[in-house]
């Protein structure tokens, strides 16, 4: 996707010196090798037997997946966890954020600048400070150790992002789409649904994206709101087991390949998503 | 910001809409057009109240909790009488405090610097034209998506002192290689701020690589033939045009390094000797670990008050931008 974005810059004298522009590519092959080396180490380490006892080789030689058997056997539970309170908070933050950006951007409604200048500061208020009045609520409410408990605050991490996203999005829809939608006798809610969200559709992939990586990556409110192993995520099993575990790099690591799995998924999926995410979320 | 002024120019079609509704039910047109602005408020109201909640809620509570004398028995009886300013004391005179707060400093502007210089160098290497770029900048994102708490634990192995691949790729060409990277207290902190720089670069990267295809090419091409300098059109064209978005990339950058916690945690736990130990960390450590949560409140309100001063500056950078 991106390399198609890329191409269509303006014809460069540099076409006709072709050896220097090969020179370019080798020179961002080293980068790309230097900055995705731990990457790497992290595969080849769970692919070799007994990874801690003796030095690593660079490339695994005989390949050996029973990091992964034991790190499935052993972390496939909280992936799974993962995976739910991640999608559950994915759904939390669009159920919550879609309406609330498309208000903010289309209606005129006195105090929507402050509303979007609260949310801009709340991405400022640190994770461990949130987390450090939620637990004593959430031992109030009885919400430790549950996984709504945990969709909700991990739904926090994306919600003013989302909001900020999706309204910078919703604002260019031209108001004239929406009024003939309602006078042709759609109500506000159906309007919003059945033309604004449709016409937003790229933004909602975008913020649901971004949602679910902070989600999934979320470590602090896993191991600040959960007391029990009832709801452990992936993040918090790893964490743990390199208390536990510390000589055995290989399941580790295989743990930790399997973490990451959905971030590369994601990546070659949605790569105009993500980069559209990260330069519109923080700078319009 | 410059979407607000854009939206509320777009809106003087407002007054017809009510007039529609109006047609049909012969009412009060005062009273129609609150029931317009309290639908309209439906909308907003779940992710306002959900903000209060979230970020509104503890904010207030951390401030009452910072008074309040929390022990390991509160969460069983739920008493946590008031204690004046005792915790802020507590706080204060413990030298981990000024430590803290010292190598946060250290760890937010060591990490700044690195992730912006290397940042912005690979952000200009990328606008040049050439095979495969697209794909290669893409990758270089993947750092950035992997959960910061498993890049944590994948450096950890790395910076083995005895088995680690960084030490004995030193060894190998004949460099020191038995640097004990996380377990001195000299050197972990160097290492954990190495790791955030990793970790950073992406994300300066392609925020800068964004802004730089925004300064328009005729600019430097002017500047060149008028024999300017690579590195001087680069320092007199570029940097003052790409100034907004290098204030917007420190300020994301600052606000998040400055509470960083799950790097430290997977890396050191905050050790050896609380070496790198820093005020999310100690938040953390008060709170959750001696379930002092009074004392957590405290560095968490200092921590909060850093933010603010930088979500001042924040707000007003985006402000100015929007003019």
């Amino acid at each position: 996707m991106a390399t198609t974005t890329q191409i269509p810059a303006a014809p460069a004298p540099a076409v006709h010196r072709p050896k220097r522009r090969w020179g370019a590519t080798v020179f961002g092959v080293v980068v790309l090798a230097v900055m995705l080396f731990p990457l790497y180490w992290m595969i080849n380490t769970a692919l070799q037997p007994d990874a801690s006892l003796v030095d690593v080789g660079p490339v695994p030689t005989g390949v050996d997946f029973s990091g992964f058997t034991s790190a499935i056997t052993e972390q496939g539970a909280n992936l799974l966890t993962s995976l739910a309170v991640a999608l559950g908070a994915v759904a939390i933050c669009l159920a919550i954020s879609a309406p609330a950006a498309y208000g903010l951007a289309q209606f005129n409604l006195r105090g929507g600048k402050t509303i979007v200048f609260g949310t801009l500061i709340t991405q400022m208020v640190p994770g461990i400070v949130i987390a450090n009045a939620l637990y004593s609520a959430y031992v109030d409410l009885g919400l430790v150790n549950s996984y709504f408990g945990l969709m909700l605050a991990d739904a926090s991490l994306g919600i003013p992002f989302a909001i900020v996203l999706m309204r910078s999005f919703m604002v260019s829809i031209p108001r004239e789409v929406i009024e003939a939608a309602e006078v042709d006798g759609a109500g506000r809610v159906r309007t919003f649904v059945q033309v604004v969200l449709p016409m937003s559709r790229n933004s909602l992939i975008t913020a649901g994206l971004f949602s679910f990586l902070y989600a999934w990556s979320d470590f602090m409110f896993a191991l600040t709101l959960n007391t029990t192993d009832d709801v452990k995520p992936i993040t918090l099993g790893i964490y743990q087991y390199i208390g536990a575990h510390v000589g055995d790099w290989g399941s580790v690591m295989a743990a930790s390949v399997l973490s990451a799995v959905p971030a590369a998924v994601l990546l070659v999926l949605s790569q105009k998503y993500i980069a559209a995410g990260i330069t519109g979320g923080s700078v319009k | 910001m410059s979407s607000t002024t854009a939206s509320a120019a777009a809106l003087p079609a407002d007054p017809q809409t009510p007039t529609a509704g109006v047609a049909k039910k012969p009412v009060d047109p005062r009273s129609a057009k609150r029931r317009k602005s309290l639908a309209q408020w439906g909308f907003i109201a779940p992710a306002v109240i959900f903000m209060a909640l979230f970020f509104g809620y503890p904010l207030v509570r951390n401030i009452v909790m910072s008074f309040q004398d929390y022990s390991p028995s509160t969460f069983f009886t739920g008493e946590a009488p008031f204690n004046g300013l005792d915790n802020w004391n507590n706080v204060f005179s413990d030298g981990l405090f000024g430590k803290a707060l010292w190598q946060t400093i250290l760890f937010t502007v060591g990490s700044l610097l690195g992730q912006f210089c290397i940042g912005l160098a690979l952000a200009v290497f990328f606008t040049r034209r050439f095979p495969l770029n697209g794909i290669l900048r893409s990758l270089i994102l993947l750092p950035w998506l992997v959960p910061m708490v498993v890049s944590g634990i994948v450096w950890r192995r790395i910076f083995d002192q005895d088995t680690g691949v960084l030490n004995s790729f030193l060894g190998t060409i004949g460099l020191p290689g038995d640097t004990p990277w996380l377990t001195s207290t000299s050197m972990a902190l160097i290492s954990v701020i190495l790791v955030n720089i990793w970790i950073g670069i992406p994300f300066n990267m392609v925020i800068l690589y964004g802004g730089l295809q925004e300064v328009p090419k005729e600019l430097n091409e002017a500047a060149a033939l008028d024999g300017a300098s690579a590195w001087r059109t680069f320092r007199s064209v570029t940097l003052p045009m790409l100034k907004p978005v290098i204030t917007v990339v420190l300020v994301l950058g600052f606000m998040s390094t400055v509470k960083i916690l799950d790097l430290v945690l997977a890396l050191t736990d905050g050790g050896p000797a609380d070496s790198t130990q820093t005020l999310g960390t100690l938040t953390y450590q008060n709170s959750f670990v001696q379930m002092d949560f009074g004392a957590g409140a405290v560095v968490g309100n200092i921590l909060i008050l850093i933010s603010a001063v930088f979500a001042v500056f924040y707000l007003r950078v985006n402000r100015n931008e929007g003019k």
